[in-house]
């Protein structure tokens, strides 16, 4: 009977105790992060390696999510004659949902799997023991300069993304389609609120960032020292990260919705 | 990699990343950019009531964009609005020429339609359009046709 019940005891227990610890060890990022701006050339380092080289699928994934955005409002809008909003339609649905969203999965997907198995392989490889035993603390030195520059390259890339997913709807909505160019843009200015709907897209940005950084970290520094336990955290990290930020991201919007 | 180099993108990726929140937000907020016609000239007209009239709304002359309304304000010495219009210089109006405020679709977009009139002079630079008819509210409406059935009850 105590045999019976104790394995999912012990795997509750266990889960607890991982929660607890992944809070104590957010916590410290946070304030290692902050004292990671000491040394500025690794924040400036890591953003090259994160958010530069992320670059190139937030702006290509922009424009085509414009595309398709601006072919099915217009689809929609057209049966109520209004195609003159599909600019307010395209912006509002880019800045406060798919520009964070979208960003976060595609940040998740190229830069925290490239974290994870970074730290993953640097502890595979004797690297973050090394650190140890010469008094390094590698939380300081390797993890928080690379949480702070995914903090700060996050809510970048989503306005990139965002900006350029306002250029491909007006490609598609103005320049193919015809919808009239001054009601496109005229709907937009007066439907968008740029802090109600701007500001609240950058603060859903901020905290994806948050989210995917120490999700990819975490878990790197959690992984097994082996290719497998490698592998296995590169997998854990998209999957975690991906359901955290559609998790957050209802909640956020259901906070953001109620507050007007 | 180069130090400087590295400086250079790290600088070039976060300036990209800020202007792209400030094209957002200028463009979504009320800084609105110079999207007006190559070459226009400006007339005016006075309307009793505007309805949902915005600025940079289209102007139309038989469903053709031949300008766009460049500013609206409020005349205190007649009580009514007066809304500039650019017109596109390549297209000439009768001095006679109505201006009415109508909705594209149910619930879209305002503009104002011109209906040309038979007038051999034409508009120029800084003229006024005199004949107009305004926006209908829909709120007058019904209250019109309320009073209406109410004054038909009556009659009965």
């Amino acid at each position: 009977m105590i045999s019976a019940l104790s394995a999912p005891l012990r795997w509750l227990i266990d889960r607890l105790a991982l929660v607890g610890y992944g809070t104590r060890f957010f916590l410290r990022l946070c304030g290692l992060g902050i004292a990671a701006f000491r040394r500025p050339r690794l924040v400036i380092d890591q953003i090259h390696f994160v958010g530069n080289y992320s670059l190139s699928i937030i702006l290509v994934s922009g424009l085509l999510i414009g595309f398709v955005l601006g072919l099915q409002g217009y689809y929609t809008l057209r049966r109520y004659g209004s195609e003159e909003a599909l600019g307010l339609l395209v912006t509002l649905s880019l800045v406060r949902e798919l520009g964070p969203v979208v960003t976060a999965l595609l940040f998740a997907g190229r830069a925290g799997t490239s974290l994870t198995a970074e730290v993953g392989l640097m502890k595979a490889g004797e690297q973050i023991d090394a650190m140890e035993m010469m008094a390094v603390d590698p939380v300081a030195r390797v993890l928080a300069p690379r949480f702070m520059a995914a903090l700060i390259c996050m809510p970048l890339l989503a306005g990139l993304f965002s900006a350029m997913g306002v250029l491909g709807g007006y490609i598609v909505g103005v320049e193919m389609i015809g919808v009239d160019a001054g009601a496109f843009w005229s709907q937009m200015q007066g439907g968008v609120d740029w802090i109600e709907d701007i500001g609240n897209g950058v603060v859903k940005s901020i905290v994806f960032g948050f989210t995917v950084a120490f999700v990819a970290l975490f878990v790197g520094y959690e992984a097994e020292p082996t290719p497998e336990g490698v592998a296995h955290a590169t997998t854990t990290t998209v999957v975690v990260a991906s359901l955290a930020i559609l998790g957050l991201d209802f909640i956020l919007t259901a906070l953001m919705f109620s507050s007007n | 990699m180069n130090r400087k180099l590295v400086d250079l993108l790290v600088g070039l990726f976060v300036v990209l990343g800020f202007s792209a929140l400030l094209f957002l937000a200028v463009r979504a907020g009320n800084m609105s950019g110079s999207l007006s016609l190559s070459d226009t000239y400006e007339t005016r007209a006075r309307f009793d009531n505007i309805g949902g009239l915005k600025p940079r709304a289209a102007v139309r002359s038989a469903g053709v964009v031949v300008g766009r309304v460049t500013g609206i304000r409020f005349d205190d010495q007649t009580y009514q609005a007066e809304v500039m219009l650019a017109l596109d210089r390549r297209y000439q109006f009768p001095k006679d020429t109505s201006a009415k405020i109508l909705t594209s679709g149910l619930l879209g977009e305002q503009y104002i339609g011109l209906t040309p009139g038979g007038d051999p002079q034409m508009l120029a630079a800084g003229d006024r359009i005199t004949m107009t008819q305004s926006a209908v509210v829909l709120e007058n409406l019904i209250g019109q046709f309320l009073y209406g059935k109410a004054a038909e009850g009556g009659a009965k």
